[in-house]
């Protein structure tokens, strides 16, 4: 990891009427760095993600993405970011290698590039004696695994991931973080949504929103230390509902 | 008294085998979890118990009855809650309420004593559309439908999907809360650490039962010795290292350690530190732990695809 940032922003806000979704919210993202992006349902995580990945203009407070304005070069980061949620749209009836090459096609690769990088990557996978194989007769570690790949294929310098885990038993759940430690060793930046707390300890640092703002910020035991907590779990609840709340 | 019983059940969709052969059974006033990830079966399980889809093959019992022929008994009985938001998102919180209360012939006056706790929640809201609640309010509105008519059984279909760590624990208080009432309550997760919740679970995985039984048993039936590591390097390099190690039999990130387990029975964490520190890793720590669900669960999981 160093320090160049990957994302920037300087409170960042996205208002609906006189709703702040997104209320004035400051931080960074370093290269390399797993970058958890956590809060409760609601807080306005959605909202966020989509300014970052250029999908929404925000109201007010700057930020760049790759090095890209968030205001006026959204065509630009869209295409220098990868991004996968949960729900994944790839296609059941291509293959697993038709899927990686029409996917980074229409991010702009080169048939040649295709080629050798789809080759590559399916290789790195272990699933080259099955990459003829349609997607939707591969279990789903494997869809995930691809979805991921597809993500990345076009080299981006961060990608984001929206609740990729969800649902996922707990064996895939863990290979899958083993290949964004990965991704994020060879230098890609990857920002991750979770409602899983264990995962929240795999990142470098994390954010928690709390209506429309960023109420906790550091690395997981900075705020275990910061909110004297013995987890993540608990750091989430003293974040969401104030430091003396109690679960009867 | 069983109140569910479930014998050799199973159901294919086309060369999907959802639901090979299982069998448990529920009892009064319990609260049962099926704990699995997507595509164990728990959603087709309950379907079937609660009459929407019939089993290919297998005993089914609810309440006494059989789900494929007194269906109306069932359905009269039971409270149901499915994974997606079902409720009407055009009519208000009051109307959706009231139109599930007359269905079954009940009101919502006749029913306040049930769903006071939950109910006094959206109140506030009661003219508010379904449609323009948020994920934790639709969530309280759909389980309010669901008690409506006073049901002797609930069911509850992954209530806590994708709901931040806070509202899952919140909710829960809630189905606890309903055990005062008589009420038998299975309900699905995929959240590993739900299971501690509940009275008893049945550990799901690709239409099968792993285990049957107190959350405490399933955590304590760990067959090895379990070890937690961390140091300074961190995780991937420590699993990368340990994948190499010629005695690891599993390892696999937990929060912020490593849980270990080593192909030899003897206590391990002396030889463990020596091979780490001359593997160059620094502030090695290492503690023997009780195993929990999850741990469990994987392990089971390896052995089915033995």
């Amino acid at each position: 990891m160093n320090s160049e940032k990957i994302i920037e922003t300087t409170k960042l806000t996205k208002a609906f009427g006189s709703f702040k979704a997104v209320n004035e919210i400051t931080f960074d993202v370093k290269k390399g760095e797993i970058f958890g992006f956590l809060g409760a349902n609601g807080a306005g995580k959605s909202t966020a993600m989509k300014m970052l990945t250029g999908l929404l203009s925000p109201t007010s407070g700057e930020a760049t993405v790759a090095g890209f304005d968030v205001f006026t070069q959204q065509e630009k980061i869209k295409k220098n970011i990868g991004y996968m949620s949960q729900k994944f749209s790839l296609y059941d009836d291509l293959s697993l290698l038709e899927n990686i090459k029409f996917f980074g096609g229409i991010y702009g690769l080169s048939k040649e590039q295709l080629n050798e990088r789809g080759t590559a990557m399916i290789e790195r996978l272990g699933l080259s004696d099955v990459s003829h194989k349609l997607l939707k007769e591969v279990p789903l570690g494997w869809k995930q695994k691809i979805a991921f790949s597809v993500a990345t294929l076009h080299q981006p310098k961060i990608v984001f991931l929206d609740e990729p885990t969800g649902g996922v038993d707990p064996i895939t759940r863990r290979q899958f973080w083993e290949m964004i430690y990965e991704a994020a060793d060879n230098g890609t930046t990857v920002f991750v949504t979770t409602h899983y707390m264990d995962e929240a300890e795999y990142c470098n640092r994390i954010s928690m929103m709390v209506d429309g703002r960023i109420a906790g910020y550091g690395s997981p035991k900075e705020l275990k230390a910061d909110f004297k907590s013995d987890n993540m779990d608990e750091v989430f609840v003293k974040i969401a509902r104030g430091e003396n709340y109690k679960i009867q | 008294m069983a109140v569910i019983k479930v014998n050799n059940l199973s159901k294919n969709y086309g060369e999907v085998e959802a639901l090979k052969g299982i069998a448990f059974e529920v009892e009064q006033n319990e609260i049962f979890g099926l704990i699995g990830p997507d595509g164990a079966g728990k959603s087709t399980l309950i379907r079937i118990l609660n009459s929407l889809i019939l089993a290919d093959k297998g005993e089914v019992s609810v309440m006494g009855k059989d789900p494929n022929k007194q269906y109306q008994y069932i359905r009269n009985n039971i409270g149901y809650m499915p994974g997606r938001f079902s409720l009407y998102e055009d009519l208000s919180v009051k109307e959706n309420l009231e139109f599930f209360a007359t269905i079954f012939g009940t009101t919502i006056k006749k029913s306040y004593n049930l769903i006071k706790d939950i109910y006094q929640q959206i109140e506030p809201f009661n003219d508010r559309k379904a449609g323009a609640l948020s994920g934790g309010m639709k969530q309280k509105l759909a389980l309010c439908a669901a008690l409506i008519h006073y049901p002797k059984v609930l069911f509850l279909d992954e209530p806590t999907t994708g709901v931040d760590p806070v509202s899952r624990k919140e909710f829960w208080q809630i189905i606890k809360g309903l055990h005062q009432h008589n009420i038998t309550i299975v309900v699905s997760t995929p959240y590993m650490d739900e299971a501690d919740l509940c009275d008893r679970v049945a550990l799901m995985n690709e239409g099968e039962i792993l285990r049957i039984d107190t959350p405490k048993n399933v955590a304590n039936s760990f067959d090895k010795p379990l070890y937690a590591l961390e140091a300074k390097e961190g995780n991937y390099k420590l699993i990368k290292t340990l994948r190499a190690y010629p005695f690891l039999e599993s390892v696999f990130p937990f929060g912020e350690k490593l849980h270990y387990t080593d192909q030899r029975d003897l206590d391990v964490t002396q030889a463990l530190i020596e091979h780490l520190e001359a593997e160059g890793f620094n502030d090695i720590n290492i503690s023997k732990i009780a195993s929990n669900t999850e741990d469990v669960f994987i392990r089971l999981m390896n052995n089915q695809k033995q």
